[in-house]
């Protein structure tokens, strides 16, 4: 039942001492908001890290060459060496597990304005790639397609340009499908504009990169049948470095390079480095857990210990009260009440301030626009948080609850 | 008149370190509309048996009847409904509720009585306006003088209609032109029949009442009646 006279002495109450309620109160505000923002902020990092990563296959690895670091079979140490069709032939053959493997052709630097359409140009990398290649880095479209096996077969001089690169050649809302653009001195059709807005790659920004068929880059680079980097996507149920390591063997059988040589060939897990971001995602998860639930309960003990203090005070009004006819279960009620509505109060307007931070940082964020939340929590984790305040509230008023009980009219009265 | 409190043999022991037998033995009975006052040295025992009579402090062995309910071994949930309902206090330090003002005092007993806001307040106010404190009501307890105070007290006593009023040297803390008043007021509040105990050292105030129990060592040593009012500060009845 609402009893206005109940709440109307509990406000009193507070309202006496205000700063050491307000105190009080603030512990329990500092408490919540600090475990919500950290809790923010865990999610956050965790959704910006694989906002980054979108499109990664995780269970993919890519391998490329390097330098030997160990003399072998009468080959000095320090040579260079190549991968070559026929190893990716030969893996393909020999390595079990492998769903996809996909050789990619990548010149290092491009040449200063080497993408030309009209006035228009840009600066731009490029990279020779396989249809597949889209199955271990998933390239989100915005216009027409990518590379197919028969743009490969018939050595098509077609691309796929990035965002950035359309928005550098084309204008605004402009169809490029069929359009040609001049990429170090070839001219080249564009099929397909990507859409990925990923910040992480192997070859600079996907947005900023214009893909062109394998076979077509290989020849018109004088490449040969040298591959820079190849990219292998492992079958459900195969572990990639397990994959790894047998590619390895064959590379170094095929190149003449030291079984025991650790440097000669140059390898990126995936899948091991999501697993290295997911403990770090992991750990801080738990560090914000640890340290926001630290402050929260230093915040529940502090209204604990003020209510402690305040019952002290209390003794001989608590006494009267007692004298007069108060039920100890009214005068438990009356403590416990307090320290509800101080936590209550602080916990709530602690959440709604956290909310309110974790809105505007995702607003200043979000320039797309998009509204998508990176650093906000979810409703139920508020709702979590309102009922850990709410219990928590309770029992912070226990103790102290108790011990006003516990008082005895005469005691309290001869205290003078 | 009906008998009111009755106590048989009541005994009470402290241990705090050494015990120490503070009633030992008392046998007494007050009739309602009686004016008594209990006398005694302190350390005689007398704040004890008002607490007890005042169902403050409980006792070891024998029996408390009031208003014929034997008040023994009660829950604390009890014992408070008992104080609530039978019995109105009046301290000699006057015991009020600084934060609250004279009204909000005043109607305490009937907010533990679960008596709405409104009717309490109305009624505390009536209270206020009977001992002359209506200008008072809302003044905060620092503002008003000892016999207002006093007076206040007296009111939220009252205002739950108790069977009984248990003074603990109720002019304790005021100077003799106030002691007077509140002693005129208290000697009123009995002529409308209300049971009026009232423990002091003083004889002078002990004279104004109609029986005086005087206790020592924990046990009644007399009781007298004085219902001529003729009783020396010397301790002994004024022959005629």
């Amino acid at each position: 039942m609402f009893d206005l006279d109940r709440w109307h002495e509990i406000f009193i109450t507070i309202s006496r001492n205000k700063l050491r309620s307000f105190l009080t109160a603030f512990g329990v505000f500092w408490g919540i908001f600090m475990l919500i923002v950290l809790i923010g902020g865990g999610n956050g990092l965790g959704n910006l890290i694989s906002g980054q990563v979108e499109g990664i296959t995780t269970n993919s690895c890519y391998i490329w060459n390097g330098r030997t670091s160990e003399a072998y079979k009468g080959f000095r140490k320090g040579r260079w060496w190549t991968v070559s069709n026929r190893d990716i032939e030969i893996i393909k053959a020999k390595v079990k597990g492998i769903e996809e493997i996909s050789p990619l052709v990548l010149p290092w630097t491009p040449a200063q304005d080497n993408a030309v359409r009209g006035e228009k140009k840009g600066t731009f990398s490029v990279q020779g790639t396989y249809p597949n290649f889209n199955k271990v880095y998933t390239h989100k479209m915005k216009f027409g397609r990518y590379l197919n096996d028969i743009d490969l077969q018939e050595h098509r001089k077609v691309c796929v340009i990035g965002s950035r690169v359309y928005e550098a050649l084309f204008n605004r809302g402009e169809d490029p499908s069929g359009k040609d653009i001049r990429v170090d001195g070839v001219y080249y059709k564009v099929i397909g504009v990507g859409d990925g807005n990923e910040d992480m790659s192997f070859n600079g920004d996907p947005r900023e990169t214009i893909s062109i068929p394998f076979t077509v880059m290989q020849q018109l680079y004088n490449y040969g049948e040298n591959v820079d980097m190849f990219a292998i996507m492992a079958k459900p149920n195969f572990a990639v470095s397990e994959l790894q390591e047998q590619i390895e063997t064959i590379l170094k059988a095929n190149h003449d390079i030291a079984p025991y040589d650790k440097q000669a060939i140059n390898s990126f897990n995936v899948e091991a480095r999501f697993q290295q971001i997911g403990s770090l995602l992991f750990g801080v998860n738990i560090l914000a857990w640890i340290v926001g639930f630290g402050t929260l309960f230093a915040g529940i003990i502090g209204v604990s210990n003020i209510m402690m203090v305040t019952v002290r005070e209390r003794t001989q009004e608590i006494g009267i009260r007692r004298a007069l006819g108060a039920k100890p279960s009214s005068i438990m009620t009356q403590i416990m009440s307090e320290s509800f509505i101080i936590t209550a109060i602080a916990g709530f307007l602690g959440i709604s301030f956290a909310v309110l931070i974790l809105q505007m940082v995702d607003l200043g964020l979000d320039v797309s626009g998009s509204g998508a939340t990176v650093f906000q929590i979810s409703f139920i984790t508020s709702v979590v948080a309102a009922f850990i305040i709410i219990i928590l509230g309770t029992l912070a008023g226990l103790g102290p609850a108790f011990r006003a009980m516990k008082i005895k009219p005469i005691e309290a009265l001869s205290e003078e | 008149m009906p008998t009111i409190i009755k106590l048989e043999n009541i005994n009470k022991t402290y241990y705090n370190g050494s015990p120490l037998h503070v009633l030992k033995g008392i046998d007494l009975e007050i009739h309602e509309g009686e004016f008594v006052s209990i006398m005694g040295a302190s350390g005689s025992g007398k704040s004890t048996l008002l607490n007890i009579l005042g169902i403050l402090d409980n006792y070891d062995t024998g029996e408390y009847y009031l208003n014929n309910v034997l008040i023994k071994n009660l829950s604390e949930t009890r014992a408070a409904y008992f104080r609530n309902k039978l019995i109105g206090f009046v301290f000699q330090s006057f015991n009020l509720i600084s934060f609250k003002n004279a009204l909000e005092n005043v109607a305490l007993p009937l907010y533990y009585q679960k008596t709405g806001r409104k009717t309490r307040n109305k009624i505390a106010l009536e209270y206020l306006d009977r001992l002359g404190l209506k200008e008072w009501a809302y003044h905060m307890p620092n503002e008003l003088s000892g016999g207002q105070k006093q007076r206040v007290a007296i009111a939220r006593a009252l205002i739950s209609k108790p069977q009984i009023i248990l003074a603990d040297e109720p002019t304790g803390a005021l100077d003799s032109k106030t002691s007077v008043e509140v002693l005129d007021l208290l000697k009123k509040v009995n002529e409308t029949g209300m049971t009026m105990i009232i423990v002091t050292h003083e004889s002078g105030i002990a004279n104004q009442t109609n029986k005086i129990i005087r206790l020592k060592d924990g046990i009644i040593e007399s009781i007298d009646d004085n219902s001529e009012h003729n009783f020396s500060s010397f301790g002994f009845q004024n022959i005629k």
